[in-house]
């Protein structure tokens, strides 16, 4: 501290620091939404804390740009490439990319500021808390899609590069290609809202989110298994109905009729909404204690 | 924006308690501007009655008030209000200027006016030089002083501070109370929470003790220890003859004790009236032609009050 405090004190008066008249031209809540993403994402991916979700990411892009070449089969094949493409999306991107990373930064969003004891700075801010849900779960979204587009993306770009000139540049400028990539990356930014609904809540209800995420793993996992009626109670579901390449399920998977595109969309969207309200219930009444 | 019209803190009957266990009980305060100590040892409510002011928890029961506004309004509360936790933690991999200016922004500063009053608050806490450390290089005295710089970084009209001087070295913590003395005058409400009595007792405008989530005794540090009817006043008197003095005081009925003072030059009474025996003070000067070199309050202090009242040593002093 400087030798003489009451000096400086005096020197160097607090500005008019009331908010109202150093307020950004955004209407406040905007303001606030925005400020709390820069803080979001300042903390948790532009710092040594994102390198986890930045190996998934990359680390999956990785393995398409070394797994495709070896497969001679899709060399000059479109549909065999696209059945390849389709089982490596549900197969690894949606279910362990997506659904981990989603897990990863969602789950954080709240829990890792529990965990790291500063949650309270944000609860002494003149935000209202439903305010800082949006903020944080607006952060995490767009985080995700960014990454997860990025793994979608680079991963179907060297599955169509594996496939070689002219077949994936044909396929692609002068066919349904460059759609069916579209369709892909929207399904990914659709599960990036619904696991991280999901996943927010999980870290705002539990303790230790870990075994609520397993437990959402194993039922999104075993989805194929479960009758009709179960089926609707999973993100999966809907996300593989709205896939433009239908996956075999294997023998033992018990077929239901995939719902409409329009009603999965609409179906994930209002469940996010849903689990988001229910999520700002439980910050409205969250206490700050930190044991 | 104004300042609100209502100048006080207000709690009306409020209870707190974790599942089984008491937090705080039947409070009832309310506090003018200027400085409040809440004193008492360790589990006693202080923290649970700071996090109740600001809403960190809810109550279980009864009525708080923070300049008109209950903390159940965050958006408009926290324009009046900082607080400075006990909490030693920070957002991760921030600067102390960024962590400020960062929280401000939250506040709905632009970003050129956030960092202007960052950097005037980490100025008035004298951390200019560190505004572009890492909070997490700091020392432990460092991240004190940001967390209060970030507390008054807004300017807000109510500061609630949770063992503020902790961590602080003995040069810091002058210019600490200082800066908080600095800021009752300019009518700012400050509450805060120290072990060290003595600096409570060199700042404070008016205590709050509190034992077992209880309110012991509040108001004016010495209007408290008059009260205090169970332990008589000790005054000390400093004179050429203290046992003349001394042969002299029981003519009073409410005289309890008398003890010569280990230099030979002093004595300290006990007394239970001490408006009497200063009136017969003056009547034994004038009649045994004594010198006095001093009258004074012996145990008429916050570390008095707070032996007498709650029955633990002095911590940390």
């Amino acid at each position: 501290m400087s030798s003489d405090a009451e000096t400086k004190a005096e020197g160097m008066p607090m500005p008019n620091a009331r908010p109202g008249s150093h307020r950004s031209s955004l209407p406040i809540w905007r303001a606030q939404i925005a400020a709390i993403m820069r803080l979001e994402i300042r903390k948790n991916f532009l710092g040594k804390r994102g390198v986890l979700i930045y190996l998934l990411v990359f680390g999956q892009v990785l393995l398409a740009a070394v797994a495709f070449p070896q497969l001679p089969t899709i060399r000059g094949n479109i549909g065999e490439a696209n059945m390849v493409g389709a089982n490596m999306y549900e197969g690894v991107i949606l279910r362990t990319v997506v659904f981990f990373g989603c897990a990863w930064i969602f789950m954080n969003l709240f829990r890792g500021e529990m965990v790291d004891k500063s949650l309270h700075y944000y609860l002494l801010a003149p935000v209202r808390r439903e305010v800082l849900l949006a903020g944080k779960y607006i952060s995490g979204l767009l985080v995700s899609i960014v990454l997860f587009t990025i793994a979608t993306v680079g991963t179907l770009f060297f599955l169509y590069l594996a496939v070689g000139s002219p077949a994936n540049t044909q396929y692609l400028f002068h066919g349904p290609g460059l759609i069916q990539v579209l369709s892909y990356v929207e399904i990914t930014w659709l599960a990036a809202a619904g696991y991280g609904a999901f996943f927010l809540i999980v870290g705002l209800f539990f303790r230790n989110p870990i075994i609520p995420a397993i437990l959402i793993y194993g039922w999104e996992w075993i989805n194929f298994l479960l009758p009709p009626v179960l089926k609707k109670i999973s993100i999966i579901h809907y996300l593989h109905s709205l896939t433009p390449v239908p996956v075999s399920e294997g023998p033992f998977a018990l077929v239901a009729e995939p719902t409409p595109a329009w009603l999965a969309i609409t179906g994930l969207i209002v469940v996010c909404v849903v689990v988001l309200l229910l999520a700002a219930v439980r910050i409205g009444r969250l206490e700050i204690k930190y044991t | 924006m104004d300042s609100p019209s209502d100048q006080t803190i207000v709690l009306e009957d409020v209870s707190k308690f974790y599942d089984e266990i008491l937090g705080v009980n039947r409070i009832n305060l309310s506090i003018s501007p200027g400085i409040t100590s809440l004193v008492g040892p360790n589990g006693s409510g202080k923290t649970t009655l700071m996090n109740l002011m600001t809403g960190l928890i809810q109550p279980t029961r009864g009525r708080i008030s923070i300049l008109g506004v209950t903390p159940g309004n965050p958006e408009e509360l926290f324009r009046y209000v900082g607080y400075c936790t006990q909490f030693d933690s920070f957002p991760r991999g921030l600067t102390g200027l960024e962590f400020i200016r960062s929280f401000l922004a939250i506040h709905g500063f632009s970003r050129r006016d956030a960092g202007e009053l960052a950097m005037k608050a980490l100025d008035r806490v004298g951390l200019v030089e560190a505004a572009n450390l890492k909070v997490a290089a700091y020392s432990k005295g460092m991240r004190q002083r940001v967390r209060l710089a970030q507390a008054i970084s807004h300017q807000p009209s109510v500061m609630i501070l949770d063992e503020p001087l902790n961590g602080l070295d003995p040069l810091a913590r002058a210019e600490t109370i200082r800066l908080f003395r600095q800021l009752a005058a300019e009518g700012l409400h400050l509450i805060l929470s120290s072990h060290i009595l003595h600096e409570l007792d060199l700042m404070s405008d008016q205590v709050v003790l509190l034992n077992n989530g209880y309110v012991v005794a509040e108001g004016n540090i010495h209007g408290v220890r008059s009260e205090i009817e169970e332990h008589p006043m000790q005054i000390l008197v400093r004179c050429d003859s203290p046992s003349t003095l001394a042969a002299r005081v029981f003519e009073q009925d409410s005289v309890v004790e008398a003890k010569i003072h280990k230099d030979k030059l002093g004595l300290f009474v006990k007394t239970r009236d001490p408006d009497a025996f200063y009136l017969l003070l003056n009547k034994i000067v004038v009649e045994d032609k004594l010198d006095i070199k001093l009258v004074a309050p012996a145990d008429d202090d916050l570390n008095a009050v707070y032996q007498y009242l709650i029955g633990s040593k002095e911590e940390g002093s």
